[in-house]
């Protein structure tokens, strides 16, 4: 269904992967909202975020994304410090994501045209996403205008578009409905078999088990387990993972 | 009342017997506004472009400071300007006193705030709702201004068009650079002042009617032309 | 957006402005009184001029006080105003260079018909304003240092009562022009000193009427002022002479007696011939 387009100046980009987490630490009003030893993001699959809210799950994928600077300690990208316009083979849909005054065709060339894309190019590769996306007669529509479903499968489809090798979606199903939820999820799903590595948060542990190959359970700004799903699911290892899963409230 | 209906019927005459002292009157009164606000956009927008992405010591005084000179009293502007211009001011060899130049450096300075104060309010907003966004496309910091510009185009748009409301409905500084010099550099204001001055209120009244038209017809040929760029986006 | 907003602009400049500012040819600045512009003047006057020599006289109509200020900054090329004491004042300071005579006019005293001062046929103006005084009537006064201001105060000063000792209460002081002081007086049913000539030409006199007139201290001189270019090097000197030779000679004294309004002659030539 969707096929990863890896053409123009983006092809030859550097490779993101590994990205590497070293002793994240952020403090907001006394409060600990980041407290990471070391996390690296390599190889395949997708890896699925969980924990309660407030947890620091965005946080660490911001941090992780370059979008804010952590107190103290780093991230790396392939050993270097994150530079979105030298690895641009990296995409990220945002909680809420931020849809261009424009229409949907427009959002999803302006993308394509950001990471080195021709005019020709971008109009190519943005009618194959949206045909693939199921979007395509939407696409003169006014982005702005679009129901919640097709919002999030725009920013998604935006965000796959340009073939990016490492992909943040942040909650990318939250207050959706089952349909636009499964159709979200299939696309995740085809495009970590064409090999793009993964990195979902997800409220829905049902999720979670659906999507991910392995699971990081956040607790208090800290990884409290990172473990294959099988396991996290079927044998948790921390009380507070057992307590997650079971529908406890954690504080 | 007598006067208001006097006024209509004055309104009416001047523009359906197309008065050619009315025309001059108004097309000089479109030229010197709208330079002033096309100038006033070349430096306020990038002024406030600035003010809105860029943190640095001091910034909220600089807002506050330009926030304030929205209220600039068109009287001082076109004395300090007079004072520039005259022929014993700084930039007297230049002999623009009395031109329609002076005119507009006037209402350039009354103009500036306000574009610079809005479309910094507008881009900031716009800011904090798309930076991530567009780091996330991996945008250096000029295209992602450049994006927020036409992005908030329709915002902006509303900012020059209060600027140009205001640069087309002032008197107090034009009087003064321009010295309403028939044919020269008599606008609908000072023509207005000039007829109040005689005491032809109905006449002064119906010039005052066709400017409200024009200020009417901007904003609407605006308004038009967004509408059509919204359709042709996405026809 | 910067280019469309450039190309917006720039295709409405050049489709509604082809019509550039009148800069063709020589043109002075006559720093002048507003009284001559609001009567209608120098529609009647310079038109006759500018077609004999091609020269556009830019007409700036402010305050006598202001317009000798102007003057004075070098932002005029000539001075045409009503305040003789002033104008020779600004000759002997060095910014004229030399004050003649171009006609004259007089002062009226305006007031409601209801006339509550009882000054209506007064022949004398002292004793007109005495009795505004002493009713404590309201009247409105330029305050712009103006030539009418500056006759008004000398009127006042004649009878011995400073009337800004009560200004706020019966005297008002407008800090306007002349047609601005009219329509305050006549907003507020005061009592007003006005030129004939904007009186005349008022177009908004309401019930006011004058009620006293003829008084010789009313008598109004207009003259005008050469700028010394010693004191402003970029004077049109030339230019400027040639208007006050016309304006002196036959032709502009011809011109200024033919000026009508209503059936009356609101300006009365009288320049003596060669100057003074």
């Amino acid at each position: 269904m969707h096929e990863v387009v890896r053409s123009g100046p983006q092809a030859a980009a550097k490779p993101i992967l590994p990205v590497s987490a070293e002793r994240l630490f952020v403090r907001r009003k006394g409060r600990v909202l980041l407290d990471i030893e070391a996390l690296t993001i390599g190889g395949r699959g997708t890896t699925v975020l969980v924990g309660p809210n407030g947890a620091g799950k965005s946080l660490l994928l911001n941090v992780l994304a370059g979008l804010r600077a952590p107190d103290s300690g780093r991230v790396l990208w392939n050993g270097e410090p994150p530079n979105r316009q030298r690895y641009c083979r990296f995409g990220m849909v945002l909680q809420r994501p931020v849809l261009l005054r424009r229409s949907v065709r427009a959002n999803v060339e302006f993308a394509l045209r950001a990471v080195g894309s021709s005019a020709e190019q971008a109009r190519a590769q943005a009618h194959r996403a949206l045909e693939a996306a199921g979007l395509l007669a939407l696409a003169n529509a006014s982005a702005r205008v679009l129901s919640g479903g097709e919002m999030q499968r725009l920013a998604l489809t935006r965000a796959l578009a340009a073939g990016p090798d490492l992909l943040f979606l942040d909650e990318p199903t939250s207050s959706l409905d089952p349909a636009s939820m499964q159709t979200i999820e299939a696309m995740v799903r085809n495009a970590s078999e064409d090999g793009m590595r993964i990195v979902l948060i997800a409220h829905d542990l049902a999720q979670a088990r659906r999507l991910g190959d392995e699971i990081i359970f956040m607790h208090r700004g800290k990884i409290v387990e990172h473990a294959p799903t099988d396991r996290f699911f079927g044998a948790p290892a921390t009380p507070e993972a057992q307590a997650f899963i079971a529908g406890k409230i954690l504080i | 009342m007598q006067d208001f209906a006097a006024s209509f019927f004055e309104a009416f005459r001047l523009v359906l017997g197309l008065d050619p002292g009315l025309i001059e009157i108004v097309l000089l009164s479109l030229k010197v506004s709208m330079t002033a606000v096309f100038i006033a956009t070349i430096i306020g927008l990038p002024l406030g472009a600035f003010l809105a992405v860029t943190r640095f010591p001091g910034r909220g005084i600089v807002i506050v400071t330009v926030t304030a000179l929205m209220g600039l009293p068109p009287v001082v502007v076109g004395l300090v300007v007079y004072m520039l211009l005259s022929n014993a001011g700084a930039l007297g060899p230049l002999q623009l006193l009395y031109t329609p130049t002076a005119m507009i450096i006037a209402q350039t300075v009354l103009v500036v705030p306000i574009i610079a104060a809005l479309a910094r309010q507008t881009l900031e907003d716009l800011n904090g709702e798309y930076r991530d966004q567009l780091m996330l496309f991996g945008l250096g910091s000029l295209a992602r201004l450049r994006t927020l510009l036409w992005e908030g185009r329709y915002s902006l748009m509303t900012a020059l068009l209060a600027g140009f409301g205001r640069a087309v409905a002032e008197v107090g500084a034009v009087i003064i650079v321009g010295g309403n010099i028939n044919h020269v550099t008599r606008v609908m204001t000072t023509a207005i002042a000039l007829e109040t001055s005689k005491g032809n209120l109905a006449l002064a009244l119906g010039l005052g009617l066709i400017l409200v038209i024009i200020a009417f017809a901007v904003n609407a040929l605006v308004f038009l032309l967004r509408a059509a760029a919204e359709r042709s986006a996405y026809a | 957006m910067f280019t469309s907003l450039r190309c917006l602009a720039v295709t409405l400049t050049t489709i509604l402005f082809p019509v550039a500012t009148v800069a063709a040819g020589e043109f002075i600045v006559l720093q002048s009184t507003t009284s001559t512009q609001n009567s209608g003047l120098y529609e009647h006057l310079l038109p006759g001029f500018e077609k004999k020599t091609g020269i556009q006289v830019r007409v700036v109509a402010v305050g006598t006080g202001q317009a000798i200020k102007n003057a004075g900054n070098c932002d005029g090329d000539l001075l045409l105003v009503h305040a003789k004491a002033a104008e020779e004042a600004f000759v002997a300071e060095g910014g004229g260079k030399q004050r003649r005579d171009v006609m004259y006019n007089d002062f009226v005293l305006v007031g409601p018909s209801a006339d509550p001062a009882e000054i209506g046929g007064s022949a004398q103006i002292g004793d007109a304003l005495q009795r505004i005084a002493h009713s404590r009537a309201a009247f409105a006064s330029r305050g712009d240092d103006s030539g009418t201001h500056k006759k008004e105060l000398a009127l006042w000063n004649g009878i011995g009562v400073d009337p800004q000792a009560h200004s706020g209460s019966w005297y008002r002081e407008t800090g306007s022009g002349m047609g601005a002081t009219l329509n305050v007086a006549v907003g507020m049913d005061a009592y007003v000193l006005t030129d004939r000539a904007t009186w005349i030409s008022f177009g908004n006199q309401a019930d006011h009427r004058i009620l006293v007139e003829g008084d010789p201290a009313l008598f109004n001189q207009y003259g005008v002022v050469t700028i010394d270019p010693a004191h402003c090097p970029n004077v049109k000197e030339a230019a400027a002479e040639r208007f006050v030779e016309w304006l002196l000679g036959p032709e502009g004294q011809a011109a200024i007696a033919g000026f009508r309004l209503d059936g009356q002659q609101l300006f009365h030539p009288n320049a003596k011939n060669g100057g003074s």
